[in-house]
């Protein structure tokens, strides 16, 4: 199954040169946070050399659907991929901060920054 | 202040699966609004509610999707300014409270954020093992300062 399939929160993974932007939509938690992690880890198998996480379109996130980028994280830096994500709305923003992964990932303000 | 703040408490009752954790959401982010919350209170209100059912869901039921939650939220007033108190009741396995605690966030992986989440974003944070089985989680939190807070 593809990571842009119907039940995915990933809607859609757009190819800019060897970068992935993933764009996510909607609520993501204990529901969703499974397929979420598959689906990113598919994008990872496509051996990108960057991934952007677009996350614009995230309304919430609680700790699994974090879990599941801190570990697509940890498949990235293995494999040398760099990992941002942007377009984080403020109540997603918070779960990182609270969890002080805020200074882990790379987080930009926009998909441009992020691919810049 | 809206009508949905009284002093009888909302009541939710959910079976374990995921796909209702975002209607409880909902109605703690309308009470929260209700009480007067601003947003980066009412956004770790919803989190530790949430982040508390995950973990019902997960460790005290082992994922089984078909097990009763109670969720009670109640609008706290005088004497001690306005704020809320949630408690979740599950009936699955009960964990010794003292055994509960938040882990190294140092250590980046994933999974075990959801305690240290509660500790940090309510005032009050308190499990008991309830009369005939499982868990009682109780949460508060103030609108106002919480110095030395209760449940109360």
């Amino acid at each position: 199954m593809s990571a842009e399939s119907q039940d995915s929160p990933v809607r859609q993974v757009r190819w800019i040169g060897r970068a992935a932007v993933v764009d996510v939509e909607g609520d993501i938690d204990l529901s969703r946070s499974t397929r979420f992690q598959q689906s990113l880890l598919e994008v990872m198998d496509r051996q990108p050399e960057r991934i952007v996480v677009n996350l614009t379109d995230v309304g919430y996130m609680d700790s699994s659907g974090v879990a599941s980028l801190v570990k697509l994280l940890s498949r990235a830096r293995r494999q040398g991929v760099t990992l941002r994500l942007s377009g984080l709305r403020a109540r997603v923003r918070s779960i990182f901060e609270i969890t002080r992964l805020d200074s882990v990932f790379e987080i930009c303000a926009t998909e441009e920054e992020a691919l810049a | 202040m809206s009508r949905l703040v009284t002093d009888k408490p909302v009541k939710v009752s959910i079976f374990s699966t995921p796909q209702h954790l975002c209607a409880v959401r909902a109605v703690a982010d309308a009470l929260c609004r209700a009480l007067g919350f601003d947003e980066q209170s009412t956004t770790h209100v919803v989190l530790s509610l949430d982040e508390a059912l995950t973990n019902v869901i997960r460790h005290a039921y082992g994922g089984a999707e078909d097990q009763p939650i109670e969720v009670e939220l109640a609008a706290l007033g005088a004497p001690r300014g306005p704020g809320l108190r949630i408690c979740i009741r599950d009936r699955g396995r009960s964990v010794d409270p003292s055994l509960i605690r938040s882990r190294d966030l140092e250590d980046v992986r994933p999974g075990g954020l959801g305690v240290h989440i509660m500790n940090e974003c309510m005032d009050f944070v308190e499990y008991r093992s309830a009369p005939g089985g499982g868990t009682v989680l109780t949460l508060v939190k103030r609108l106002g300062p919480a110095e030395g807070d209760t449940a109360e």
